[in-house]
């Protein structure tokens, strides 16, 4: 939710009247379905993990935990499914500017997106209802499709995102009546395959396996602070930890990265992160800061770094915003702030598993300090929040276009002026459907820690063909 | 015929697809809306839990399938019914939301007090969904849809067409629903249940081809192009439709239960190949046809790769999970335990 809060401050009475609620409705439900889309895409191979132990090993812990898991990702694949549904809906009810004009040169990666999704409904499907119905070694397979899908949709999908960063692969034309540019030579596979697909794709990847990792050992973490320190905690804790320390530590690589190509493709984009205001080289780092009347306040620059890190030298500088025309100058703050903090809260939680592992190759197991399960718990959370700062740097960042240089924002957005009913509704759907999932997950943590697997019948007490009513 | 009306028909697929499988998922929410109270219809409600739960993920993807192929095939057309039909999507949308997340959540549920209003609010959103994608189907085969977009919101959809549209569709899903729980009901031993199924689902086929046949007579006035195809080259069709059905509701007063499938599956079919054929060669009926709809060349092609793909990738999974859930293991119930006795025992 607090996306569409901070996005709220973009609110600008120009452009037509479907523009802010638009934005706002396709910020909650991107942001909302983001978090569950990593578990779609992490959650299986973390599964097949502790799942092939328990068979390899015979251990009835990590089968356990399997079972567990595979449970908390029916819920959340559910509704991951849903709330991905409205997104495609959403991209026609509110963005028809963009559908009608590139639907044909942005859909492919969108058509492959779906035969991943496809592969994941069907193995998740059998994966799920295959315990103790299929051999146990063919049972565990089914993970694999699902994982692989899980790694090609993201492909697709940060793919569309790419193209909307770096777009290619047609031609406009400019009319000469004054109506839209028409857009012809579409070539949908190197729109699909564009230059920076590759970096924003791994970043999106590995991103997916810290939060997921975070939270889930976040879980466990808190398991332990309340004094269940058996196996099957410790397991489900070192598991996704592991992914989320190799994750966290890749991340770091990967941004830098993308960084130096976000500076070429989308100066004005970088500049908003670095609150470049003017062309400075070398640059400094500037850490914290906000823009007030056009002067930088509150930030502490380190000189030199900035160029070090945004452009990989010394003496280069970061392009200022003030080379760039007002009119296409993306909203400075939000961009900042997002920016940095993704980028501070990755650089804590990198430190953190680097002296988890550190300490316990020296013999100290800081499972057994109750500071630093402390931190586990708050490390799902914040790892959920960069995942959402990081989006909200790339996509605010972007403004005010849509597809970069090609199709501004105001000409993508419906122009019905009905869409706030259709914010509204939204949300409070999506405020039940969190309470939904919640209690619903929150229930099944107590019925499992009581001992109970399931409901009976899911919906009452079933009678058996003798008459009496079984319940447990 | 040209790449734009083979991706047209490929498009087509999906819809057949999703109005039958996802039919049947969103019809039986009728069967579950109608089972009564908590203790008589758990019975019915672990039937229908069980024979959705391992397929209706993969039944959904349909959805997101046609809507991929249209706007990716045919971007303006997509745009101009989105903008103009955009409350019947919406309350689609919101069936499909609905729907989705409570049924996991009744499956997951902490209390039977959680589960019952997780399945009332499963059941009620199965019947708006189908309601109103019927709705929208009879909007854009009216003629309803301008080519340019952002038609009047109401008058768009509310009309003859789009209201049989909607009710023919709530109908067929509970048709479908009902011969398959039926004979899944007969197949997994529960005799008495597939009895009370048998009723309910004669019940509702006679009332859905009553109303499809009923709907020629407004559909004459209030869609002229849909209407004059209907009753031209896709009359056998619609009678094909008749006979099937005829034949499903005799299958099933006979008990034959897994052949009156056949037949409800044949007629549902066939009334949604009637309307494609009754469309051709339009995509926005009177307003814009396939060939001016298309898209890019190279995007085409590129479907179609994703076509070819998808059956090379996509069917055979398809059909082994398909195939599974007839399989002896499957019909038992979750724990291990014959799905008959309710019992639970940990497997």
């Amino acid at each position: 939710m607090y996306v569409s809060a901070v996005l709220d401050v973009l609110s600008s009475a120009d452009g037509p009247p479907g523009l802010l609620p638009a934005r706002q409705q396709m910020a909650m439900s991107l942001g909302w379905h983001i978090i569950l889309a990593c578990f779609g895409v992490a959650f299986p191979t973390m599964i097949y993990v502790v799942h092939r132990r328990g068979i390899v090993k015979d251990d009835p812990v990590a089968l356990g935990l399997a079972k567990k898991w595979a449970k908390v990702s029916a819920v959340l694949f559910a509704i991951g499914a849903v709330s991905g549904t409205v997104l495609s809906f959403e991209m026609g009810l509110l963005w028809p500017g963009l559908m009608g004009r590139f639907g044909d040169v942005l859909g492919l990666p969108f058509a492959f997106e779906g035969l991943s999704f496809f592969i994941e409904a069907i193995f998740l499907g059998i994966y799920l209802y295959g315990w103790g119905r299929m051999p146990p070694r063919r049972h565990l397979m089914m993970l694999i499709p699902m994982a692989t899908a899980g790694v090609v949709g993201t492909f697709c999908v940060v793919s569309v995102n790419a193209w909307m960063n770096q777009p290619t692969g047609f031609t406009l034309v400019p009319s000469t009546d004054g109506s839209p540019a028409r857009v012809t030579d579409v070539n949908p596979w190197r729109a699909m395959f564009n230059d920076a697909v590759w970096l924003q794709f791994a970043h999106m990847w590995v991103g997916a396996f810290m939060l997921v990792g975070f939270v889930v050992a976040g879980v466990y973490a808190a398991g332990m602070l309340k004094g269940r320190r058996d196996a099957h905690h410790r397991l489900g804790f070192s598991v996704p930890f592991v992914f989320a320390t190799i994750a966290a530590l890749l991340q770091p690589v990967i941004g830098h990265v993308l960084g130096l190509q976000v500076g070429k493709a989308q100066p004005s984009k970088l500049a908003a992160f670095e609150l470049a205001t003017t062309t400075e080289s070398p640059s400094p780092l500037r850490i914290g800061g906000l823009l007030v009347d056009g002067e930088v306040r509150w930030a502490l620059d380190i000189p030199r770094l900035g160029s070090l890190i945004a452009r990989n030298s010394f003496t280069k500088g970061v392009q200022g915003l003030d080379t760039i025309p007002p009119a296409d100058r993306p909203p400075v703050n939000i961009t900042h702030v997002a920016f940095q903090s993704m980028v501070g809260i990755g650089t804590l939680l990198a430190l953190a598993v680097v002296v988890f592992w550190l300490a316990r190759w020296r013999g100290h197991d800081l499972l057994g300090r109750r500071w630093f399960l402390r931190f586990a718990v708050v490390a799902g959370p914040l790892a959920v929040i960069a995942l959402e700062c990081g989006w909200i740097a790339t996509e605010v960042g972007r403004q005010p276009w849509t597809v970069w240089e090609v199709l501004r924002t105001e000409d993508a957005a419906s122009t019905s002026s009905g869409l706030w009913w259709s914010y509204a509704v939204a949300f409070v759907v999506y405020v039940g459907m969190t309470i939904g999932a919640f209690i619903v997950l929150r229930s099944m943590a107590r019925r499992w820690r009581a001992g109970d697997e399931d409901l009976p019948a899911p919906y009452g007490p079933a009678r058996s063909p003798a008459g009496e009513t079984t319940s447990r | 015929m040209s790449l734009a009306v083979v991706v047209a028909i490929a498009l087509f697929v999906g819809v057949l697809a999703y109005a039958l499988f996802g039919g049947a998922d969103f019809g039986s929410g009728f069967f579950d809306l109608t089972a009564g109270s908590a203790e008589e219809g758990a019975e019915l409600r672990l039937l229908i839990d069980h024979s959705i739960g391992p397929v209706w993920e993969a039944n959904h993807v349909w959805l997101i399938y046609v809507l991929v192929m249209w706007w990716t095939a045919f971007p303006g057309t997509f745009a101009a019914a989105t903008t103009t039909l955009i409350l019947p999507l919406a309350l689609a949308l919101l069936g499909i939301v609905l729907r989705g997340a409570s049924f996991a959540f009744r499956k997951y549920a902490g209390s039977l007090a959680q589960a019952r209003i997780f399945g009332a609010v499963f059941a009620g959103s199965s019947l708006i969904t189908p309601f109103f994608l019927g709705a929208v189907a009879g909007a854009v085969a009216s003629g309803r849809v301008p080519a340019e977009g952002n038609g009047p919101v109401l008058e768009s959809w509310l009309h003859p067409t789009s209201l049989f549209g909607g009710a023919i569709a709530v109908g067929a899903c509970a048709f479908l629903a009902g011969t398959f729980l039926t004979a899944d009901a007969q197949r997994s031993g529960h005799d008495a249940l597939a009895e009370k199924l048998r009723v309910r689902t004669l019940g509702v086929g006679v009332v859905t081809g009553v109303v499809v046949f009923a709907a020629l007579l407004p559909i004459r006035d209030d869609a002229r192009t849909l209407s004059d195809r209907l009753l031209g080259v896709a009359t056998p069709l619609i009678v094909l439709s008749g006979i099937a059905g005829t034949a499903a509701l005799v299958l099933l007063w006979r008990r034959r239960y897994s052949r009156a499938r056949i037949g409800a599956v044949a007629s549902v079919a066939a009334v949604i190949l009637g309307w494609g054929v009754a469309q051709y060669p339009w995509i926005l009926v009177d307003q814009v046809s396939i060939e001016d709809a298309a898209g890019a060349r190279a995007t085409l092609i590129g479907l179609l790769v994703v076509v070819a793909l998808a059956a090379v990738i996509v069917l055979p999974a398809l059909v082994y999970l398909f195939w599974l859930t007839q399989t002896e293991a499957w019909s038992t119930s979750d724990d291990g335990a014959p799905a008959s006795s309710g019992r639970a025992v940990d497997g």
